[in-house]
């Protein structure tokens, strides 16, 4: 008898070859016979109204577009609506779009786009956290009778910097009339969210709108509700212009203008007994939200819920605010919310051990969170946590006490950090059942060829391949007869978006259901369908006023140790080896996991401390690849990643998530590496060698 | 305005363009090979790299004007050879492809590195391939898949 392989034995990606040999079409490679381009016409100012415009004379064949060209509402359709398509009298942050020059020739539309002349009103932008646009609040237990017996408090305040997804292709998308609609093809996270947002702007019927994945050279986040603005615009345009239009951003207007990962402050205060256990937490998260705030609500709650991270805190009072600023909006970014948060509350656990005389290592150990503790809001840690166990591993394999011991000699300038933390996989609280609805189908053709029907997109992490092996195993089938094309709204159903660390968990989870049907069903050379909805577990409970229950259905957990080594001369920081422990459940790919696992590593670290992005008076001080400086190939750490075992019954195959997981931990890792290096705590991130040095002249 | 003549995958091409324009836009837009990317306009991440008489340069930077008289490959070309056919099963074997927009550059960049140094240490490997940028990898399995093809693709270079 042949012994099936273990499904996370991996195999070859299906979509290496035409990437690696430059075929693969990217949407700016496409060309379209008559295609048109299109250039965005922003705002130089932070804030004020516009007085007058000024057109420069147009040659025949070029057009702007406006928001008087909107057919329905000047709103981007997203989780929060405020976002203008187009701005129409008042604009709010520098690099707002007020129109698109479109034309034939590329250097005229930009030239074209240079000569329209504003008028402005200016008035006073706001920078500082005074204008909160959305509040959010929890509490578990008393934890005000907390602070009352307490034996003492401690308090800190942390912070954060922008992060910027810096995917290497640029957001784009080419669109066409078609059918008396629109088609667009586009490098995007999310292909109903964009035709929903275009439906809703344009006010046409269902079907006028099609929305096509083309490969997506990087997201990260930054492809999620970004590429809504943008389609809308361009949808705009090809209702008025009705010619095929291509429109890509180049670098310098991508860094400038998108959406990135939000500046934050969050104030902890912690309450411990006599016997230094924390009995309390007050914390405070404050997002820097931009000009609008789109989705940025659901970020601070996804940053707010890791408050306690994988520890267990019985009395909380936790609060978070949205500031409005008149900046470039903030959104989406792998890690939502959570790297923000994972960053202050291991640096603060750290900072009380070491405030209160005990080894951070063994305090954090005694608070460790175990299977059937309450999570943060009130609902139930229910799966086996294997977290201890993990940490054990990862002591053994970066020799970390040793190491920790040898670098507490200040001379060194060494340091190893040690970062533990927990994942929600998926959305938070109801949203898979109230907002999302997922959808998949499985359609079986007379040639008993099996094609995958889903709105998740590929964009590097793996779904094309780990899709198609997951269906082919469940059916027992080579994978060659089971297809899973790029998604094209025309064909599939809306299966979510690509986020949340969804797509194995929830979307792959919803075909290994289908599979499993069509299997029981199968009917050799007939065409057959079959369908699948989401349902949430029973067990989940979720109030989201009150923000009690359970926030997520899994969580996935993790261990980062990061060493580093710190320049006595120019502090700067050396990141020498990184070591990480994953459970996510069951791996469908090993390999495309470790991939996961070593990419989000480099850029949870770089987050803590290579990665700087600020802005004067609203204008972004770095906007290229020159500028804003990414680990290259010689700045990544050599890393080791070990996948644990630990299945997850609701899984296909027992997955959870794992995208955003290996990015969360890096920072807290690599800045308590860097805090011991120093002999200084470290309470802001990147922690740069200017910071650096602040923080050892000033003690 | 004056024609550039130049050689570009082993055919002699001649384009009659402003001689500013870059060379990256006349090999995307003009000839239509679209195999080099543009990730930053500005010769930070390599996308872009193409050969010009056997030396990687960024295309994104190359004024038309320049490869006058030059022998250009980019990856339409290079990827006819048997040396990418040993780096292509080894990007894909070792998992060194996520997204792929660096990809095309990044095997540009393996393949001068191995030109000139068939069997390089894993610091030879990362110091070759730092002028392309990967967001996605960590580059970590880019060095297993430089690493695999040198010794796969034993006396090929």
């Amino acid at each position: 008898m042949k012994t099936k392989k273990d499904i996370s034995e991996s195999i070859r990606k299906v979509d290496s070859e035409e990437k690696i040999s430059g075929r693969a079409p990217y949407t700016s490679d496409i060309s379209i016979d008559g295609m048109l381009y299109a250039k965005t016409v922003r705002s130089p100012i932070a804030r004020g109204t516009i007085k007058n415009i000024k057109l420069p004379k147009m040659p025949e064949g070029y057009h702007t577009v406006d928001a008087s060209d909107i057919p329905k509402r000047n709103v981007v359709k997203m989780i929060y609506e405020d976002w203008p398509v187009f701005a129409e009298k008042d604009v709010n942050f520098i690099g707002e779009p007020i129109m698109l020059v479109v034309g034939p020739d590329k250097e005229t539309v930009m030239n074209l786009a240079d000569a329209v002349e504003i008028d402005f009103e200016e008035k006073d932008p706001v920078f500082d956290f005074k204008n909160s646009g959305v509040q959010l609040h929890f509490d578990k237990g008393d934890v005000d009778a907390a602070f009352e017996r307490a034996a003492k408090t401690v308090e800190y305040e942390y912070e954060t910097g922008y992060q910027e997804q810096a995917y290497i292709e640029p957001q784009g998308f080419v669109g066409y009339p078609e059918d008396g609609g629109y088609t667009l093809v586009g490098s995007i996270q999310c292909p109903y969210y964009v035709k929903n947002a275009v439906l809703d702007t344009m006010g046409e019927e269902e079907d006028k709108v099609r929305v096509i994945q083309a490969p997506v050279g990087g997201a990260f986040g930054g492809k999620e509700e970004f590429p809504s603005v943008t389609a809308c615009q361009l949808a705009v345009a090809l209702k008025k212009i009705q010619k095929p239009i291509k429109f890509i951003y180049e670098r310098e207007e991508d860094m400038e203008t998108t959406t990135k990962r939000h500046p934050s402050k969050t104030k902890m205060e912690a309450a411990l007994d006599v016997d230094n256990n924390i009995i309390g937490i007050r914390s405070n998260l404050a997002l820097d939200g931009g000009a609008y705030i789109g989705l940025s609500g659901v970020v601070l709650s996804r940053g707010m819920l890791a408050v306690t991270n994988a520890y267990t805190v019985d009395n909380l009072d936790v609060s978070g605010d949205v500031y409005i600023t008149n900046t470039v909006p903030n959104g989406a970014f792998r890690g939502f919310g959570a790297p923000q948060m994972i960053f202050a509350i291991e640096m603060f656990i750290h900072h009380i051990a070491k405030d209160v005389g005990e080894d951070p290592f063994a305090f954090r150990k005694r608070h460790m969170v175990k299977q059937g503790d309450k999570t943060s809001t009130s609902g139930t840690f229910r799966d086996p946590i294997i977290l201890s166990d993990m940490v054990d591993k990862a002591v053994e394999i970066s020799d970390y006490h040793n190491k920790a011991k040898a670098y507490e000699d200040k001379d060194t300038f060494k340091g190893i950090g040690m970062s533990w933390f927990l994942h929600g996989c998926g959305f938070t609280g109801s949203g898979e059942s109230d907002i999302i609805k997922a959808q998949v189908k499985l359609k079986k053709d007379d040639k008993d060829n099996v094609h995958i029907l889903v709105a998740a997109v590929d964009m590097g992490q793996g779904p094309k391949t780990t899709f198609r092996k997951l269906v082919a195993d469940l059916l027992d089938v080579p994978i060659e007869q089971v297809t899973f094309n790029y998604p094209d709204t025309r064909y599939v159903p809306d299966s979510g978006p690509t986020v949340a660390s969804r797509t194995m968990m929830v979307v792959g989870g919803l075909l290994a259901r289908a599979a499993k049907s069509l299997k029981e069903e199968w009917i050799a050379g007939e065409e057959q369908t079959i369908t699948k909805q989401y349902k949430q577990p029973e067990y989940i409970e979720w109030d989201q006023d009150t923000m009690r229950g359970d926030a997520y259905p899994a969580y996935s957990w993790g261990v980062n140790v990061v060493e580093v080594e710190v320049s006595k001369v120019t502090y700067e920081v050396t990141v020498k080896n990184a070591w990480n422990i994953y459970d996510l459940g069951k791996a469908i790919d090993e390999r495309i996991v470790l991939g996961q696992a070593d990419g989000g590593q480099a850029q949870g670290i770089a987050y803590g401390y290579l990665e700087v992005m600020n802005h004067e008076q609203g204008k972004l001080k770095q906007k290229n690849m020159t500028d804003y400086i990414i680990p290259t190939s010689v700045d990544v750490p050599k890393m080791e990643n070990h996948i644990m075992d630990n299945p997850y019954p609701l899984g296909p195959y027992g997955a959870k998530g794992v995208g955003e997981l290996t990015l969360v931990g890096g920072a807290p890792a690599v800045a308590l590496a860097i805090e011991q290096a120093i002999g200084r705590k470290v309470k802001k991130i990147p922690a740069t060698p200017e910071s650096i040095m602040e923080l050892i002249d000033n003690g | 305005m004056a024609k550039v003549t130049f050689t570009l995958n082993g055919e002699t091409v001649t384009v009659d363009e402003p001689l500013n324009m870059r060379f990256l836009d006349i090999l995307r837009k003009e000839l239509g090979l679209t195999g080099s990317k543009e990730g930053c306009g500005e010769g930070e991440c390599g996308a872009c790299s193409v050969f010009m008489d056997g030396w990687l340069v960024n295309s994104c930077l190359l004024p038309l004007a320049s490869v006058e008289g030059r022998d250009i490959m980019t990856i339409e070309g290079y990827r006819e050879t048997k040396r990418y056919k040993v780096l292509e099963n080894a990007f894909v074997e070792e998992g060194a492809v996520q997204c792929g927009i660096c990809t095309p550059g990044m095997v540009m960049a393996a393949e001068n590195l191995l030109n000139r140094n068939p069997s390089p240490s894993e610091e030879e490997i990362r110091i070759a391939l730092a002028g392309n940028l990967c967001r996605c990898t960590g580059y970590e399995m880019i060095f297993k898949a430089v690493k695999r093809a040198s010794k796969e693709g034993e006396g090929l270079w």
